[in-house]
């Protein structure tokens, strides 16, 4: 028993320092973000290990990196958090000699106005954010507008995006408003159309990603998801579409970064250079259903990649759409207060 | 493998710490006459006091000040008014007018009261299941009692998170209480996403920690104690009434304590049965952490949460001064 | 008929406390992935479990903390009630009002106190840090099963050796320990139960980078569910009940 016990603790205490002997790249992605196949291939090709490590939102992904700096080599945040990351002097400047294959990637998000410069990000996969509806219980000239998640006619049967960004910027646009208000009265107006359709038992329920199986399961009529969530669980079920109200919705980019206290920054360039490879970059979208940023990768698929509106949508569409620009403290605070109060309204009063 | 990257004090610290730890406990093996065997706890005061007070003492610190590190009222204000922080934000940026129209807001209150309200009822029902049962299974005519204490552990051994999605695919509207509903001919009735799901998960969860310290205190009850009182003319229900339950006080309110307190602060089963429409006081002092990162009002909401714990825990302690309830075990 | 009633009273809640656990092994042997839909049997998920690399090392990380966490939680517990028994009776009362802080605590604070405490230190949460967490909250349940085995004691036994010419280490590990062994088993088994189910604790106290199951499970549920998970969870379940009988088998015959 003695021996077993000194054993063990032998064991627990040896274990961080055996770590250290092996080529790392931290990398902190989005679950369910890549095609994990890449993964094991980077491995075998390059000799660098890959840990490999999940978050869901946006907000909780920049408290782990405010939290723990050198955790993280590369970084996968939407377009307005690069900008937030960038303003905090937390990302470093990315060697683009070590990432030739940046010529890929398109023109039209090379530059962007979230990281002037184009000196830390590179573009990973982007989307827009719509409405995924099932054609059997909806009208599809409803979902024209984002007042259809308002509609009574669907009164218990719509998903919400428990999300503040999106909620919030979902019920500006309605309104005519733009998705990045720092008007008091206008996120007043937003948050009471929100607080109203929650009270007149509208949302079935708020959450996330797993939206995608419960459409695909018959659970709702209508749900507010990404576009790469609507096309997997259109390529699931037939009787599910996709459709980005012509009020215009938000275009998002999510990009890699690094940051500035990351241990193994040349592994991290590598690592995204081997992303943007064609080949790879075909893979990933494969598997995951964004658009793809990449313009050699989108010749490689050819007519099935260019005629499916979910994953190349039109540039009629696209202008329509707005990034999400970077809120500043006190307008985070109001978006955050406004929204708890959402969440807090109670259905029927 | 594990990334571990710790300042050179800190494990100068360390190594203090377990030589300390290490020579106390060779000092009190050595001598441990009579009351020097209390120099035994020391290893464990330490570790208390570095692990349990240190960190209370650092919630009330970060619930005290704010941003930048400044003493300040300002986060308990934030509990009774959730629109302060906005407000004082807008009367900078948009002046006067704007922050004039904005109301106190109860958005912090209002969860906490009706995290207690969910939680009484969580407690409520749970003694209602939960002492029959004990009662049952302390029968000694029966002769179940340890072979039903494991079974009713054995579930506890399924992952926390998973018991709780589990219900999921028997409540969903596709699922399967809603097939067997709709095999009988009564049709789909919603189950999930309100009050009455998250009840379920949450006294799906806290039952046998009711059950646990009922059946305990009933077991070690002297039998003789209700044959005499049924002797003496008592039926079977006055028995009950008069004398068992008035025993099993300590059990009983052991497992309120067990079971009104992690209900309060329960987190994740609003989010999955409730569909987050409906927020209790552990999401919300979990998004105030992690989403919002808010630490100073975070903290004064764990603050808060803690001292209501407290409180409420020497008024049942008052019917129980011995404490004589235990535990699980 | 009444005993009958009393036992269908049981049988029914039992039924409530299983229902959803015979659900998830039912479903962990679907071959689809869908929890609404049966698409025959399979063993596809427990293949795809052994393959799952962030899964096998969740478990690994899991189970190496419950282990490493109930050795020092049982050994600085016992010590721990054997030195709190023997205080007078003041000091006694205030450890044992410390000693229950930590139950009467919601996981939650007990997680973001630890948390900020981690922070504050400058350490980077993770493995080391997830295993002081769950120390921290194993000590108090083992304190509080080896005391009421030591008010039971005879208090002139460890005397009694102590005169006959046992050191006090001898007394210590030939009359004490044994004496209350029984409440050891059953702390440490707390412990062990306790470190492996929890997950808000865990959840506050480590990075991404070290995820322990409960908090893989969390993140995942976020996304819809793999049945995967079903399976590691029917594995693990059924591990632990053969564990169970297996120990029951030898305490019986132990007994006989």
């Amino acid at each position: 028993m003695k021996k077993i016990v000194a054993f063990l603790l032998c064991a627990a205490l040896l274990l961080p320092v055996c770590a250290f002997a092996q080529e790392v790249v931290n990398v902190f992605n989005w679950e369910d973000y890549i095609d994990e196949s890449v993964l094991q291939d980077f491995e075998a090709e390059t000799g660098i290990h890959v840990n490999y490590m999940r978050f869901t939102t946006n907000e909780d992904m920049l408290v782990q990196v405010e939290a723990n700096p050198g955790a993280f080599d590369v970084v996968f945040p939407s377009e307005y958090c690069v900008e937030r990351l960038t303003n905090k002097g937390l990302l470093a400047e990315i060697n683009f000699d070590n990432i030739p294959n940046f010529q890929n990637i398109k023109e039209s998000l090379k530059n962007p106005s979230y990281d002037e410069g184009n000196a830390h990000s590179v573009p990973y996969q982007w989307g827009t954010l719509g409405i995924l509806y099932n054609t059997e219980l909806v009208d599809a000239e409803d979902v024209k507008t984002w007042s259809v998640l308002w509609n009574e006619k669907y009164k218990g049967q719509v998903l919400m995006m428990n999300s503040i960004r999106d909620a919030m910027g979902i019920a500006l646009k309605m309104q005519g408003y733009g998705m990045n208000s720092t008007d008091y009265t206008q996120l007043r107006a937003a948050a009471d159309l929100l607080i109203q359709q929650k009270q007149s038992g509208m949302v079935k329920a708020y959450g996330l990603d797993e939206f995608k199986d419960k459409m695909v399961a018959g659970e709702a009529a209508l749900a507010v998801v990404y576009s790469g969530d609507a096309e997997y669980a259109v390529e699931l079920s037939d009787k599910l579409a996709y459709c980005v109200p012509d009020e215009g919705s938000n275009v998002w980019v999510d990009c890699a970064v690094i940051p500035a206290a990351a241990k193994n920054k040349e592994n991290a360039e590598k690592f995204i250079n081997y992303l943007c490879s064609p080949e790879v970059a075909v893979r990933n979208c494969e598997a995951i259903g964004y658009c793809c940023p990449n313009e050699a990768a989108i010749e490689l698929m050819g007519e099935e990649y260019a005629s499916n509106p979910v994953m190349n949508p039109s540039d009629e569409t696209v202008a329509n759409c707005e990034y999400f620009n970077d809120l500043d403290a006190t307008w985070l605070t109001v978006y955050n207060t406004l929204w708890q109060e959402v969440l807090n309204a109670r259905q029927g009063n | 493998m594990y990334n571990v990257s710790l300042p050179w004090w800190s494990y100068a610290l360390m190594g203090a710490g377990l030589v300390v730890f290490l020579g106390l406990l060779t000092l009190s093996v050595k001598r441990n006459h009579g009351v020097k065997r209390s120099l035994f706890a020391s290893p464990y005061i330490l570790w208390m006091i570095l692990f349990t007070l240190l960190p209370c003492v650092l919630i009330a610190y970060y619930a005290l000040t704010d941003g930048s590190g400044q003493l300040t009222l300002d986060n308990f204000r934030a509990f009774w008014d959730s629109n302060h922080i906005m407000r004082e934000n807008m009367r900078a940026v948009a002046g006067d007018e704007v922050a004039a129209t904005i109301p106190r807001g109860s958005v912090n209150v209002d969860t906490l009261v009706y995290s207690l309200w969910m939680a009484f009822l969580c407690t409520a029902i749970s003694l209602l299941l939960g002492y029959p049962a004990a009662l049952f299974m302390a029968d000694r005519h029966m002769k179940l009692g340890s072979t039903l204490v494991v079974l009713f552990i054995i579930p506890m051994w399924m992952n926390f998170l998973l018991r709780t999605i589990a219900w999921m695919s028997l409540l969903e509207d596709n699922g399967l209480i809603n097939a067997f509903l709709e095999w009988i001919g009564v049709g789909k009735v919603q189950l999930m996403y309100n009050q009455g799901a998250v009840l379920l998960g949450m006294v799906y969860n806290f039952l046998p920690f009711m059950v646990f310290p009922i059946y305990t205190s009933l077991s070690k009850m002297d039998p003789k104690l209700g044959e005499a009182a049924m002797d003496l003319g008592c039926n079977e229900a006055k028995t009950l009434l008069k004398v068992t339950i008035p025993l099993s006080v300590p059990g009983i309110i052991s497992g309120i304590t067990m079971v009104f307190m992690p209900s309060v602060t329960t987190f994740f089963i609003p989010r999955v049965l409730g569909g987050g429409s409906t927020q209790m006081f552990g999401d919300l002092i979990e998004t105030t952490f992690l989403t919002a990162g808010d630490w100073n009002l975070g903290s004064a909401l764990s603050l808060i949460m803690m001292v209501l714990i407290l409180i409420s825990l020497s008024i049942l302690r008052k019917a129980d001064p011995n404490g004589e309830g235990g535990g699980i075990a | 008929m009444k005993n009958f009633f009393k036992k269908f009273y049981l049988g029914i809640i039992l039924v409530f406390l299983y229902v959803p656990i015979v659900v998830l092994i039912c479903q962990s042997f679907n071959a689809g992935k869908s929890r609404a839909k049966w698409e025959g049997f399979s063993f596809r998920w427990y293949g795809e479990l052994f393959q799952n690399a962030s899964i096998m090392n969740a478990l690994w990380v899991t189970v190496s903390i419950a282990v490493i966490a109930t050795i020092i939680a049982t050994v600085l517990g016992t010590l721990a009630a054997i030195g709190i028994y023997s205080m007078k009776k003041r000091p006694q009362a205030v450890m044992m009002t410390i000693t229950n802080l930590p139950n009467t605590m919601p996981d939650i604070v007990t997680g973001i106190s630890l948390m900020l405490l981690f922070i504050f230190a400058k350490v980077d949460r993770g493995y080391f840090t997830m295993v002081l967490a769950h120390i921290t909250f194993d000590v108090p349940y083992v304190v509080l099963s080896v005391m009421p085995k030591l008010k039971q004691m005879n208090k002139h036994t460890c005397e009694a050796a102590l005169d006959l010419g046992a050191t006090p280490g001898y007394a210590l590990t030939h009359v004490i320990v044994p004496e209350c062994r029984q409440g050891i088993v059953t702390g440490a088994l707390l412990a062990f139960t306790l470190s492996l189910d929890d997950f808000t604790i865990s959840y506050f106290t480590t990075s991404p980078l070290v995820q322990n199951l409960s908090t893989l499970i969390y993140s995942a549920t976020k996304l819809g569910i793999s049945p995967v998970y079903y399976a590691l969870s029917s594995l693990m379940f059924v591990v632990l009940l053969v564990l169970l009988l297996i120990v029951n088998r030898r305490t019986a015959e132990t007994k006989a």
